[in-house]
C-alpha cells in the first residue's frame, strides 16, 4: 500500500500553478487575436481611406482616377457607385441561379439519395468548394465566356423586344465577359456552401414530422413541401445569406470575367465591374487619393460582408432555437 | 361476441382500400415524379461545371507539364513561349508554409481557450461569433489590411506579407474546426487526468490534444489547401518576380497570381502557362485535401 509521505504535499501550492496561469493567458490572448485583427482591419483601413470617404465616393458613379491629359481641366473623380452596383448585380444573378440548385441538391441528399450515392455526392460537392477561385476564373475567361456568346445572342434576339425583359437582355458583348457570365461563375462557387448548410438544416427535421406526413398519405414531394421546407425555412434563409456574403466578396473570378467596364446599365449582357475586382485590378499602380479610394472600397466591402454574415448568424441561430427549443 | 359477427352481413364489408401508388390521382403522381427528376437534375447542374473545369485543366494543362515547366524561371515577356513556373511554385510553398506556421499555433490555442476555458461565457461566445464572421471576410480585404499595416509600414512587398494575409484567412477556420474536434473529446478523459493530479495545462496538452489530433490536423490541412488557392491577397501584397526567391523577404510570386496574370494576356503561350499553373495548383490543393480526408477517416474519434 502506498503511503503519502507528506499529506500536505497533496494540497501544496506547487509551482505548476504558474504554468497553469501562463497557459491560460496564452490561450486567452490567442482568442483575443481574432477580435484584435477584426478591430485592426476596421481601424487601420478607415484611417487610410479617410481622405477618400467624401460624399462623392458614396453618391457618384463618375470614376476618373487619373487626369487623362495631365494638365487638362478634368480632375480625378472617385465615385464608387458603379462598382457597388456591379457587385450587387453579380451577387443577385449568382443567388438566383445557385439557390434553387443548392436546395435541390440538399433535398436530393437528405430525402432521395441512397446512402452510398450520398457520400459520393457529398465528396464531389466538397471538391467543387476546393477548386481555387482563380481556376474557375481562368476557365470562365477562356472557355465559358466565348462559349456563351451564341446563347446570349439568342436570348437577346428572343427576349430583346419585350419591354422589361428586353432591357435586361440588351446588346451582347462579343467577348462574353459580362455580368451574366460573372454571376454564373460565382453561382458555381457558392453552391457548395449553400448546399452544405441547407443539408444540415434539412437533417434536423424530426422524423416524426415526416412519418406523420406519410401517414396522412402524402407523396414524397408533398412530405417535403409540408414537413421539411416549413420546418427549415429559417435555416435555409441563413444559408442563402451566407452564400450572398461569399458572392459579394468573390474577387478573382469576377475580376477575370466581368469585363471591366465602368458603367451602370440594366443590361445583364453588358460588361461591368465589381468592388473587389476593381481593387485587385487597379491596385498595382495606385498611390495617393486613388489608393485611399480603393482602400475605402475595401472598407465598404468589409462592412457589407461582416453585416451580411452577422445577419446570417442571427437568422440561423433563431431558426435553431425554434427547432430545438434551446440555444445550440 | 358470436352474436355480433352473426349480425354483420358479409356483403356489407367495405371494399379494401386501394393503397397502391398507382391509385393516386395522376396530378399528384406527376408532381411527385417531376420533383424527383428536378432534384436529380440540380445535381447535374452542379457537377457538370466541376467535371468541365477538371477536364479543361487536365487536358490543356497536361500538355505543358514537364520537369522544365515545374522548375524553370518565368519568362519576362508573357508573349514568349517556354519557361516555367518554378518561382511561383517556390513562392506558393514559402507563403503557404509560413502562413500555416503563423496561424496553426494561434488557432489551436484560441480553440483551446474557447472549448476548455471560455465555454459559454460571454467573452467566448463573442469570440466564437467573431471568428465565424471573420471566415466571411473577403480575401481581398485581408490583402488590403496587410498592405495598410505591414507593406506601407516597411515599404516592401514580400512573401512574408502574403503569409500574414493568408494566416489571417486561415486563423478563424482553424479555430472553429479545432474547437469542434476538442468538443468531441469525452470529459471522462479530462477528469481521469485531473484525478491523477495533472494540472489543467498538462491535461490539455498531453491528454486532450492528442485525443483530438487527427481531426485537428485534417482541419488544418483543409485550411492550408484553401489558402494555397487564394489569389487576391497575393496579387496585392506580394509583388511579382521572375526568378525563384526562397526568402521570406523581397518580391515573390505564387501560382494563383501567375494564373491570374497569364489569364488576362491574349497570347497563346501565356494561356498555356496559365493552364499549366492551374493544373499544378489543383494537384497541390487536391493533395492536401486528400491527406486531410485520409487522416480524418482513418483516425477519426468516434462521435458519442
Amino acid at each position: 500500500m502506498t503511503v503519502v509521505d507528506n499529506p500536505a504535499s497533496l494540497t501544496r501550492k506547487d509551482p505548476g500553478r504558474h504554468a497553469d496561469r501562463l497557459f491560460w493567458a496564452l490561450c486567452v490572448s490567442a482568442g483575443l487575436a481574432v477580435l484584435l485583427i477584426l478591430g485592426l482591419i476596421l481601424a487601420s483601413m478607415l484611417q487610410q481611406s479617410l481622405p477618400a470617404l467624401t460624399k462623392e465616393f458614396f453618391t457618384s458613379s463618375t470614376w476618373v482616377p487619373n487626369d487623362p491629359d495631365e494638365a487638362g481641366p478634368l480632375t480625378p473623380h472617385f465615385g464608387s457607385l458603379t462598382f457597388l452596383f456591379g457587385t450587387v448585380i453579380v451577387s443577385l444573378i449568382a443567388l438566383v441561379v445557385a439557390v434553387p440548385v443548392s436546395l435541390g441538391i440538399a433535398l436530393f441528399l437528405t430525402e432521395l439519395a441512397p446512402r452510398r450515392v450520398r457520400s459520393t455526392v457529398v465528396l464531389l460537392v466538397d471538391m467543387l468548394a476546393a477548386v481555387p477561385s482563380v481556376v474557375f476564373g481562368l476557365w470562365g475567361i477562356i472557355v465559358v465566356a466565348p462559349a456563351l456568346v451564341p446563347v446570349y445572342e439568342w436570348l437577346h434576339d428572343t427576349l430583346g423586344g419585350i419591354p422589361v425583359l428586353g432591357s435586361l437582355f440588351g446588346e451582347t458583348v462579343s467577348s462574353g465577359r459580362n455580368f451574366m457570365t460573372a454571376g454564373l461563375i460565382v453561382a458555381v462557387m457558392i453552391i457548395p456552401i449553400i448546399t452544405s448548410i441547407s443539408r444540415e438544416v434539412f437533417a434536423t427535421v424530426p422524423s416524426s414530422d415526416k412519418q406523420a406526413a406519410y401517414a396522412l398519405g402524402a407523396t414524397r414531394w408533398e412530405m417535403i413541401k409540408g414537413a421539411v421546407l416549413p420546418h427549415s425555412f429559417g435555416g435555409v434563409v441563413g444559408a442563402v445569406i451566407l452564400g450572398l456574403g461569399r458572392a459579394m466578396g468573390e474577387t478573382i473570378a469576377v475580376a477575370l470575367v466581368v469585363g471591366s467596364a465602368v458603367q451602370i446599365t440594366p443590361n445583364l449582357l453588358a460588361s461591368g465591374y465589381a468592388l473587389p475586382a476593381v481593387i485587385v485590378n487597379t491596385f498595382g499602380e495606385a498611390s495617393g487619393d486613388l489608393r485611399a479610394a480603393l482602400i475605402g472600397m475595401g472598407v465598404v466591402l468589409f462592412i457589407l460582408t461582416v453585416g451580411v454574415n452577422l445577419l446570417a448568424r442571427v437568422v440561423v441561430r433563431r431558426a435553431e432555437i425554434r427547432m430545438k427549443g434551446a440555444p445550440a | 361476441m358470436s352474436v355480433v359477427t352473426a349480425n354483420r352481413p358479409a356483403a356489407a364489408a367495405p371494399a379494401p382500400l386501394d393503397l397502391r401508388r398507382s391509385s393516386l390521382p395522376l396530378r399528384r403522381r406527376l408532381v411527385d415524379n417531376l420533383s424527383k427528376v428536378l432534384m436529380t437534375m440540380t445535381l447535374l447542374v452542379a457537377l457538370v461545371p466541376l467535371g468541365l473545369v477538371v477536364y479543361y485543366v487536365i487536358a490543356k494543362g497536361g500538355s505543358i507539364i514537364s520537369w522544365d515547366f515545374l522548375t524553370g524561371d518565368i519568362p519576362r515577356s508573357a508573349r514568349r513561349a517556354g519557361g516555367g513556373m518554378g518561382p511561383a511554385i517556390a513562392g506558393t510553398l514559402v507563403i503557404t508554409g509560413t502562413a500555416a506556421l503563423l496561424a496553426v499555433p494561434l488557432g489551436v490555442l484560441g480553440a483551446i481557450y474557447l472549448n476548455e476555458y471560455g465555454k459559454q461565457r460571454p467573452l467566448a461566445r463573442f469570440i466564437r461569433t467573431m471568428a465565424d464572421v471573420m471566415t466571411g471576410v473577403p480575401s481581398i480585404v485581408m490583402g488590403l489590411f496587410i498592405l495598410v499595416v505591414w507593406v506601407l509600414t516597411v515599404k516592401e512587398k514580400s512573401a512574408f506579407a502574403g503569409a500574414l494575409a493568408l494566416a489571417c484567412l486561415m486563423l478563424p477556420v482553424i479555430i472553429r474546426s479545432t474547437e469542434e474536434m476538442l468538443r468531441l473529446v469525452p470529459d471522462e478523459l479530462r477528469q481521469a487526468s485531473a484525478a491523477l493530479g495533472a494540472r489543467r495545462w498538462k491535461t490539455t496538452l498531453s491528454v486532450v490534444l492528442p485525443a483530438a489530433i487527427s481531426g485537428i490536423v485534417s482541419g488544418v490541412m483543409l485550411a492550408i489547401a484553401r489558402a494555397a488557392g487564394e489569389t487576391a491577397p497575393i496579387v496585392v501584397v506580394v509583388g511579382i518576380t521572375y526568378e525563384t526567391n526562397w526568402s521570406l523577404f523581397g518580391l515573390n510570386t505564387a501560382l494563383p497570381a501567375q494564373i491570374f496574370n497569364n489569364a488576362t494576356e491574349p497570347y497563346p503561350a501565356a494561356e498555356l502557362r496559365a493552364w499549366g499553373a492551374a493544373l499544378t495548383l489543383m494537384v497541390i490543393v487536391l493533395l492536401f485535401t486528400v491527406i486531410a480526408r485520409l487522416i480524418s477517416s482513418r483516425f477519426a474519434i468516434k462521435e458519442r
